[in-house]
């Protein structure tokens, strides 16, 4: 009994400074941490053992759950990054500055997750770079590697400021900053590029796909979804923001982003049901099938919906209602690349395919790792303050609102 | 960048800008029209294989031969090429008939315009001249994209091992190039695989359509699917009853190459199209402030 009495003693200063620690992190960070560590567990065991042992994919499902979404729905969400760059530095629009930098930010992040998937999902990963050097132009493939790679180099550039202030180095955030429009304009042509070659991979495919989702047309709906995708993800992010870091974003903002994507939205349906119309096709042809009610609630639930209760203006003033369109548009442009990318295929496989454990553990600990590194960001580096010296572009509008707008608007 | 000032200039100059992005885009257009004019690697004299199943019994001494070609082990009774495999022989029953079988051999069809090869961003696939589609295995990154793009479902991954590769059929190049023939079309006993070059064995089947008529189905598999390929099959079975994929007349890299094509236009007109609106808007701003535009002063 003594001798327990005499552990017990630094047993619990242990658990007491253990539990002090715990409060500190928070309990959210911690979940996040043991995520993404059991995610890395996974990715050593698929490198070591392999994709065979470690995913459900087989012949007939020669592409997965991580294609699907840690990259085709990566890269669309990831969207926002050049969408609001283009609208801050381009359009002029710089009111929306302030949602720019966290958005560039998630677009790097939402990147480099992508690679991660990518190095996951590729047989011989240590060969990434052969596309660098091993050239086959008629390849989409091989433009959507240069996109990648290109584009994240960009991203990395246009987030770089943030970085160069969290460090204290002025004069390169300076330096940088006088660039932002050339680099802003050249993330929008690889973004352009690399969401609409996401879509014109599966233009290989024409014996294979469910006509639902196989259109020449390809290119120019995943590129349109990706812009709703964009949009509906810097919402959250902004709420999000707000919500954990104090950073509340005016909702004058917020109803303009949502009135912008209502546009978005009823494009990207007009365009869908039209071609389902030219092709001859469409969920409303034939009886009710898996592929028909996923591809009717794409346009219905991921669009129609969503661009109705954000077009009433009453209804769009709520925050709420604002997110709930924004979570039905992120989930819905999910759906689509999960269905155009393996849905669709289905038709032609002889065998069934559903994600292993380890994939769901390895696409959680990507996220959660993203997470992570966004929130160290947010914590330590001026993410959501207005920039030390502003871009010359704000300066002028800067002049402009006060000399001339001032003091209304 | 110079900066004019005046909103007058600026127009004009986003009108020579307009006109040289709708030069690169018809540039674009005149590629894209080269690009699909450019025909498939293989000329009709490249080497090819006439598969006739009416001729086969499915004893498997191609299966057998290819083993031993290519190093391979395993059973050579399964219905499916796999990894470890490049050809197979699979039984199926005649639908209707049901103590009737017939023996389908499976493997790459080496098509003349292969979606393989136009799918692979490192060209580890290529239609060579002879008429195999080969494989460098050394390039190979494991994408299994030429996966998702064969509309034949041929190419196979090797999902045990750790660092795969993938497996099909290589139409025995390195014996073509040596003066042999495949060692598949040497080992059959009934002359169910034929070798020869493409534009002879199309004939040849075509003769046998024309003096048979009651025995064979009036198509060539091969002949045209996917844009034609090196193998070609005849049956007394239609195809789709044996388990053919139905594939249209084009070849899959028809509806990717021009949208390839189009890529560097659309890479010049969007970035044209954002420096022209950044110019204008630049202009508005600055003539609303009543100042010279924002680039010309900086660093107070
Ligand atoms: S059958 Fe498939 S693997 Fe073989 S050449 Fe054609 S596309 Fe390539
Ligand atoms: S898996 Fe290999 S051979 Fe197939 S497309 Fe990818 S890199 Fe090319």
């Amino acid at each position: 009994m003594k001798e327990l009495a005499q552990h017990a003693a630094p047993g619990t200063m242990v658990l007491r400074g253990l539990s002090e620690r715990v409060a500190s992190i928070g309990w959210g960070r911690l979940v996040l941490w043991a995520v993404a560590l059991s995610g890395a567990a996974a990715m050593v065991y698929r490198l070591g053992w392999g994709l065979g042992a470690s995913t459900n994919l087989s012949d007939d499902w020669p592409w997965g759950w991580w294609i699907a979404v840690d990259v085709m729905g990566g890269v669309a969400l990831a969207a926002g990054a050049f969408v609001v760059a283009a609208w801050v530095h381009v359009f002029g629009r710089h009111r929306y500055e302030v949602l720019a930098k966290p958005a560039v930010l998630t677009g790097f992040l939402g990147y480099l997750m992508v690679v991660v998937g990518l190095l996951m999902d590729i047989g011989r990963p240590y060969r990434i770079w052969h596309p660098i050097v091993m050239w086959q132009p008629h390849s989409v493939m091989f433009e959507v590697a240069w996109c990648v790679m290109c584009y994240t180099t960009v991203l990395a550039l246009e987030f770089s400021p943030v970085a160069f202030e969290g460090l204290g180095w002025r004069r390169a955030a300076r330096r940088v900053r006088r660039a932002i429009v050339p680099l802003v304009i050249l993330g929008v042509m690889f973004s352009t590029l690399h969401q609409s070659s996401l879509g014109s991979l599966l233009l290989i495919a024409p014996y294979r796909m469910n006509p639902l989702w196989y259109s020449p047309l390809l290119p120019v709906f995943y590129f349109a979804s990706a812009v709703a995708a964009g949009l509906a993800t810097v919402q959250l992010e902004a709420s999000a923001a707000g919500r954990f870091y104090g950073h509340r974003v005016g909702s004058a903002l917020m109803e303009g982003l949502s009135r912008g994507l209502v546009w978005v939205l009823v494009l990207n349906a007009a365009l869908r049901v039209a071609d389902w119309v030219v092709r001859g096709t469409g969920p409303w042809m034939g009886p009710v099938t898996l592929e028909s009610a996923l591809a009717a609630a794409e346009v219905g639930l991921g669009m129609l919906v969503p661009a109705a209760l954000l077009a009433v203006r009453s209804l769009r003033r709520r925050s709420a209602v604002r997110l709930w369109a924004a979570w039905m548009v992120v989930a819905g442009v999910l759906m689509n690349r999960i269905d155009s990318s393996l849905v669709a295929m289905r038709q032609s496989a002889s065998s069934a395919y559903w994600p292993s454990v380890l994939e769901f553990v390895v696409t959680a600990g990507i996220i959660a790792g993203g997470m992570l590194a966004y929130d160290c960001v947010a914590r330590h580096w001026p993410l959501f303050e207005a920039a030390a010296e502003p871009t010359p572009e704000r300066a002028a509008a800067e002049h402009h609102r006060k000399t001339v707008e001032a003091p209304a608007s | 960048m110079p900066h004019a000032g005046a909103p007058i200039s600026r127009r004009a100059l986003l009108a020579q800008g307009a006109g040289i992005v709708v030069f690169t885009l018809a540039g674009g257009a005149a590629s894209q029209a080269r690009a699909s004019a450019a025909p498939p690697d293989a000329a009709d004299d490249a080497f090819g294989m006439l598969v006739d199943l009416t001729e086969c019994i499915g004893c498997r001494s191609c299966v057998y031969a290819c083993q031993e070609v290519n190093g391979w082990r395993g059973d050579p009774e399964r219905p499916e090429p796999d990894g470890e495999q490049w050809t197979a022989v699979r039984e199926v029953a005649v639908p209707g008939h049901p103590d009737e079988v017939r023996y389908v051999r499976t493997q790459c069809f080496h098509c003349l315009d292969p979606a393989c090869a136009s799918a692979c961003p490192v060209a580890a696939l290529r239609k060579t001249p002879d008429g195999p589609v080969a494989y460098e295995a050394d390039r190979c990154i494991g994408c299994r994209y030429c996966m998702v793009a064969c509309p034949f479902h041929i190419p196979r991954y090797q999902w045990d091992r750790a660092l795969p590769l993938v497996a099909k059929c290589a139409f025995c190049a390195r014996r073509l190039a040596a003066g042999e023939i495949p060692a598949c079309a040497e080992a059959c006993p009934t002359g169910a695989t034929l070798f020869g070059k493409r534009s002879e064995l199309v004939a040849q089947a075509r003769r046998r359509i024309r003096e048979h008529p009651d025995r064979y189905v009036d198509r060539i598999y091969g002949a045209v699917e996917a844009g034609g390929t090196s193998w070609l099959y005849l049956s007394d079975v239609p195809f789709e009853k044996l388990g053919f994929p139905a594939v249209g007349a084009s070849a899959p890299g028809e509806f990717t190459r021009p949208v390839m094509a189009k890529v560097p236009a659309v890479a010049l007109g969007v970035a044209g199209l954002m420096a022209a609106v950044r110019w204008l808007e630049g202009g508005r701003e600055a003539g609303e402030a009543g100042r010279p535009p924002a680039g010309k002063e900086r660093e107070p």
